[in-house]
């Protein structure tokens, strides 16, 4: 099928009688880990490093749900609460979203598919993982001592006089950007100089495209919240004022400067799960993509219109009605790229061969979710209709339902789908199927109270609140236990899985996505011997060979 | 590209990489889209600068005014020289000249240290007058004072502060190419690094020349 | 119609924007749901007729002729384009306050909001208001950015320090109406609530009445929650010490006379003669403003010499100067109500 195959082990890769060992096996002192520049015991690092902060984010969004269990003062006093749903935003957004799949997948996948041993520069990656961890132990020991209390949005006057810890926190926040940019620049070199004969740009899996635009984003807009949070962090601890109006600053512009970064961020989170999907969808369904040069060209369109935008968060906070509407308007064009990508998922699946496992369920659940999601950032988008819901809880129900619905559900499906590649073994499938179901009706349990209690008038970061909205914030917290429930099963099957689970085949899906012709779990060098050559396009399943015209786009 | 690969590989050549060429398009590539990164950065404190003159041009006018125009002018020539010396040093890299790029890349750094030097002296004198960014701001003559001075002195303290760490960094890159070339390490086809350093002090140089006409002329 | 907004648990209508919005409201949401339920049941029934047959199964090289993408493109592209165009329309309508708009100055400060009106009587936490009149808020605020929100107005708007916001409503129906603070501004955040009293036009007219008898300001403030209100008498003694320390009197006096600059006395509710020829009345913004940014408002036949007090003066400072300036008024200024809207809203372009 192509040269790579010849490395391929036929049979399961059994420790030691395999030519190469597996990246997994290939050392295994701690310091050979540490100190690896393997791009694949990288991502395995950050696999573990960034589900412990999600368990943590996860924690403090539980507090947030029991908090409201009661209208009035329940668990906890106001000032925790405060600091709470703070460091929920900030974990669940810097330590965890933005950096998941780029850092994970992108790591362990994007060279391999490109067929490369490594990324460009893998010193540089290994300083990233560690600028994550420094990062990230900085804006915790800013949690632990202090803890900072201004939303993860530190809208400045209020953050720049508050009494708590925002510095370290600020700081952390902007090591975790120079670690992000490092990555994305990586991928981009590394797609741009890498590639193996035969992947032309219209070769490449849909999941590498993703990956790209997601990695220009990163570079391009990381920059600017960089600069935005150090300038807060010095205004907060030598109060140079610079956003403080007492001094003459101007509050607005820090929104302005902190939503062009945190627009396109938004995007730095969805577009590498879009990816997943992409991959997801044709393997399960066994097609090739439906308008894959549609999905690729949007995923560019959604980079470049994503940093038009960022005003769409400010429609009430004193931007000009001629500002409000350009942007209003331009927000709708994000809609229209998303709606490409999700007909054409759709669309894949015609004609397919579905074989619905694990993945393939979280495929599922994220379809429901990122059109409703998404069509209800749309309608915030809608000016009027913000002006009702700016800050209410229809706001967080609209990022939950991305962020957690799509997002979170793709990345889900990626670990279940990667999983034999990356661990050489197999979860169980009923547990799998299980954990599905129990994510995706706890989470429709816990969300969809929100998007009520927001019309309903129910503003955010409210520690206590009116008694109407009791009923249905109980309803949510039920919810969110109910999540918890799931995700702490998958935690348990996958841990199981990883000791005692079947040894899986270098395909069990019998998969044809470029980074399935490799041995599960990969040789070190992914490929042994030179570049491997790639004659056909990913995922492609028919036996009559791919028509040489593609219809125009 | 391929049978490159199968012949004796260069000991420079990463083993991740195809060829040689590949590999210094990568690093190519990887500096100008760090150097993009670093053009987004001083941007942010552009808009910051952009949006306050808008509001207060009076006041930045004045403000300007304040700052000392010979220092600055002797800075912008200093710094405009040592992109010289650095783009003389990338052309010797080049053609493998190792004793002349250590040269030049020592008259940089003495350029470096001097603009280093200047500004603070800047800096001590802005400390001595009170002509410091928010609470900090505490001039004699407070009579006649306009609305907004406090903030023209944090945007020129943050803006400078910000490249004169981009001075000390680049200078640290060039000590580090310094020692490379006084090893003998530059040859005709391996330059890239000498070249990226090159790249990086040109634009710690081009942030000064928005800069200077910014805060220093209008 | 009503059903949609039980469904939706829209609270109730009480203003005309709100009843403009509210239609939208639902045409977007159903579309929402509509639109969801579509992709997932289309998906659903793919998943079900394609499913799997064989292990290797091989499938068709499909791609999507023309047509159907240009479909992929344009059914979303003109669903939203309408819902902005609705969106917008209805947006510069409340961006748009009438010109015959009663004026009402809203001050937030952590964690309570303060209403003034130019005819005289003022409140705290609670802000009354005719019905069937269009009503202008002018909002600032003394510390951090806070949100004015009613929901059954369906209507918001940021308060910023430093700067004014407006917004305006016309209330449908008397009642009572919850107003909350939605940008987040610290400890009480979710206490920083308000009501809002929506009267008969003839009962507002007893009420303004009832206000200006006696000593209106203690009356008014009792409805009140009195935890949130400040010692008045002390912040006005603090103000008389605070124009001493901090410079004003070499300026400006207390006794009536024009010195370097106006007169202190009366200063509160007049109307001033500016440079420019407009007049402005003197209220608790514009006395903010002349110590923040003196160059703003230049009263005419004066020198633009006042220095800036930003950040030299702490909010409490600056609270308690305005209201030692309050106190130096004579006895019925305040009964005169203002001619029209006062002020232009500063905005950020
Ligand atoms: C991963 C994160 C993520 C993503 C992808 C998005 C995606 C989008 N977001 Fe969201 N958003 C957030 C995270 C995200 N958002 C967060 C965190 C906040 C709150 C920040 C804070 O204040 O704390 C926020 C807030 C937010 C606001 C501000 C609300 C407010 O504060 O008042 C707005 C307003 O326009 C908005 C809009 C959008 C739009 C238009 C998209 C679009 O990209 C969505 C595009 C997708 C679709 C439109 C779905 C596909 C469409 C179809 C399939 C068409 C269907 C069919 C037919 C037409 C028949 N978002
Ligand atoms: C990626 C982003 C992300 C994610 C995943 C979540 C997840 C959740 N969020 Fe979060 N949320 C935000 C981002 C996110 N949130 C942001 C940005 C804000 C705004 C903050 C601000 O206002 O400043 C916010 C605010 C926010 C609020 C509003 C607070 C307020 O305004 O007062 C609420 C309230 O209910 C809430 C609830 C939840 C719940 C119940 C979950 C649940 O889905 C969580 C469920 C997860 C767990 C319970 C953890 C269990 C984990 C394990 C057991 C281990 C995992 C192992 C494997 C998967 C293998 N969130
Ligand atoms: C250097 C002299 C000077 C000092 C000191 C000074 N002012 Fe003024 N002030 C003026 C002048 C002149 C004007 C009129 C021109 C203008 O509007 O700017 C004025 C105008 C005002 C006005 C508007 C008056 C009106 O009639 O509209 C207010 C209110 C005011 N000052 C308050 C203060 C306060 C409070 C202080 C002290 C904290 C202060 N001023 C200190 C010179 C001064
Ligand atoms: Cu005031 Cu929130
Ligand atoms: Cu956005």
């Amino acid at each position: 099928m192509s040269q790579s195959a010849s490395s391929n082990p036929a049979a399961a890769p059994a420790e030691g009688h395999a030519p190469h060992k597996s990246y997994l096996t290939d050392g295994t002192t701690v310091r050979s880990w540490l100190l690896s520049v393997d791009h694949k015991r990288i991502a395995i690092m950050y696999l573990v490093l960034i589900l412990l902060a999600f368990l943590v984010g996860g924690i403090f969004a539980l507090l947030v749900r029991i908090e409201h269990l009661s209208p009035g003062p329940t668990i906890m006093d106001a000032m925790t609460y405060n600091r709470v749903f703070t460091l929920h935003g900030v974990v669940m957004v810097f330590l965890f979203l933005v950096p998941a799949v780029p850092s994970i997948f992108g790591n362990f996948l994007l060279p391999i598919m490109v067929g490369a041993k490594d990324v460009a520069f893998p010193r540089l990656n290994l300083l990233s993982l560690y600028l994550w961890i420094f990062g990230a132990g900085l804006a915790l020991w800013g949690m632990i001592n202090g803890g900072a209390d201004t939303g993860w949005t530190f809208y400045t006057p209020y953050s720049t006089t508050t009494t708590t810890t925002v510095a370290p926190i600020l700081v952390g926040v902007f090591i975790l950007g120079m670690g992000g940019i490092l990555t994305g620049l990586n991928f981009i070199v590394t797609v741009h100089t890498m590639r193996a004969p035969g992947i032309t740009w219209f070769k490449l899996p849909l999941f590498v495209w993703a990956s790209y635009g997601t990695a220009v984003v990163q570079v391009l807009a990381t920059p600017v919240i960089g600069l935005v949070v150090l300038l807060t962090a010095a205004d907060n601890t030598f109060h140079i004022g610079l956003f403080d109006p007492a001094r003459g600053g101007d509050p607005v512009l820090f929104q302005h400067l902190f939503w062009f970064y945190s627009h396109p961020a938004v995007y730095i989170m969805v577009l590498p799960a879009f990816g997943i999907i992409s991959e997801v969808v044709s393997a399960f369904s066994r097609k090739n993509i439906f308008g894959y040069r549609m999905i690729a060209y949007s995923t560019l369109g959604i980079a470049f219109v994503g940093f038009f935008v960022w005003g769409h968060h400010m429609f009430v906070s004193g931007e000009s009605t001629l500002d409000a509407g350009i942007f209003s308007v331009i927000t709708m064009l994000v809609g229209v790229f998303t709606a490409i990508k999700v007909f054409n998922w759709v669309g894949t699946v015609y004609g397919g061969a579905v074989d619905f496992k694990t993945p393939f369920a979280y495929f599922c659940g994220f379809l429901f979710f990122v059109v409703f999601g998404g069509m209800t950032g749309t309608a915030l988008g809608v000016v009027s209709l913000d002006v009702h819901w700016h800050d209410t809880y229809f706001v967080v129900a609209h990022f939950h339902f991305i962020m957690v619905g799509a997002a979170m559900m793709a990345f889900l499906a990626g670990l279940h789908y990667w999983f034999p590649k990356m661990f050489g073994r197999m979860y169980h499938e009923g547990w799998g199927l299980t954990g599905a179901t129990l994510i995706t009706l706890g989470f429709i349990v816990t969300f969809v109270p929100q998007f009520l209690a927001g019309n309903y008038g129910m503003p955010r970061r409210y520690y206590e609140y009116p008694e109407q909205y009791q009923a249905l914030n109980v309803i949510s917290t039920l919810g969110a236990l109910m999540l918890f429930t799931g995700f702490f099963t998958i935690l348990c099957y996958l841990i199981y899985a990883l000791r005692h689970g079947k040894l899986a085949t270098s395909n069990p899906w019998d998969s044809h996505g470029y980074e399935w012709r490799t041995a599960s779990p990969p040789t070190t060098h992914n490929f042994d011997g030179p570049q491997p050559f790639f004659p056909e396009e990913p995922h492609l399943y028919t036996t009559k060979p791919a028509p040489e015209a593609q219809h125009a786009v | 590209m391929q049978s490159e690969t199968a012949a004796h590989p260069p000991s420079r050549l990463a083993g991740h990489f195809a060829s040689l060429p590949v590999q210094d398009n990568a690093a190519r590539l990887g500096m100008w889209l760090f150097l993009s990164t670093e053009v987004l950065l001083f941007a942010g404190l552009f808009v910051c600068y952009a949006s306050y003159r808008f509001l207060y041009p009076e006041t930045w006018a004045a403000g300007s005014r304040l700052l000392s125009l010979p220092l600055g002018t002797i800075n912008t020539v200093v710094l405009i020289g040592s992109s010289f010396t650095v783009a003389l040093a990338v052309d010797f890299a080049k053609q493998g000249k190792n004793r002349l790029v250590f040269f030049m890349l020592l008259l940089t750094l003495a350029a470096a240290a001097t603009f280093l030097v200047i500004k603070g002296f800047e800096y001590s004198h802005k400390f001595h007058a009170g002509e410091l960014p928010g609470v900090h701001f505490h001039m004699k003559e407070t009579e006649g004072l306009l609305p907004g001075m406090p903030l023209f002195f944090s945007v020129y303290f943050a803006a400078t502060g910000l490249h004169a760490l981009h001075v000390i960094i680049g200078a640290g890159v060039l000590t580090w190419m310094a020692l490379k070339a006084w090893r003998n390490h530059f040859s005709v086809g391996n330059y890239v690094a000498m070249e990226n350093a090159g790249l990086y002090w040109h634009l710690v140089d081009l942030v000064w020349i928005f800069l200077y006409p910014l805060l220093y002329l209008i | 119609m009503d059903f949609f907004k039980r469904l939706l648990f829209l609270p109730e209508q009480a203003s005309t924007f709100a009843s403009k919005v509210d239609e939208l409201h639902v045409f977007v949401l159903v579309a929402t749901i509509l639109a969801s339920i579509g992709v997932g049941v289309t998906a659903l029934y793919f998943f079900f007729r394609f499913r799997r047959r064989e292990r290797h199964q091989t499938t068709e090289y499909i791609v999507p002729t023309v047509m159907t993408e240009f479909l992929f493109v344009s059914v979303p592209f003109v669903l939203f384009l309408l819902w902005f165009a609705l969106g917008f329309r209805d947006y510069t309508w409340v961006q748009t306050p009438p010109r015959d708009a009663m004026d009402v100055y809203v001050l937030g400060k952590q964690w309570m909001w303060k209403f003034s009106y130019p005819e005289g009587p003022n409140g705290v936490n609670v802000l009354h208001v005719p019905a069937n009149r269009p009503v202008r808020l002018l909002m600032t605020s003394r510390d951090v950015i806070h949100s004015f929100f009613i929901p059954a107005f369906r209507i918001k708007r940021d308060v910023i320090p430093g700067r004014y916001t407006d917004t305006w409503f016309e209330a449908t129906k008397p009642g009572t109406y919850d107003i909350y603070c939605t940008e987040y501004c610290g400890l009480s955040h979710s206490k920083m609530l308000a009501k809002v009293v929506v009267l008969k036009a003839e009962e507002y007219e007893n009420w303004v009445k009832e206000q200006r008898m006696g000593d209106k300001q203690n009356r008014q403030d009792a409805l009140a929650d009195t935890t949130l209100v400040s010692p008045r008498a002390n912040l006005a003694q603090q103000g008389q010490r605070l124009v001493g320390e901090a410079g004003c009197l070499k300026c400006h006096t207390v006794d009536g006379e024009q010195h370097i600059g106006p007169t202190f006395v009366g200063l509160y509710g007049r109307e001033e003669r500016l440079e420019g020829g407009e007049t402005i009345t003197v209220d608790e913004g514009y006395i903010t403003q002349s110590m923040m940014v003196p160059g703003e408002h230049i009263v005419s036949g004066f020198p633009n010499v006042m220095p800036t007090y930003q950040g030299k003066l702490h909010s409490m400072e600056t609270a308690a100067i305005v209201e030692y300036i309050k106190s130096l008024r004579t006895r019925d200024v305040v009964n005169t109500a203002s001619k029209g809207p006062v002020y232009e809203p500063v905005r950020i372009q």
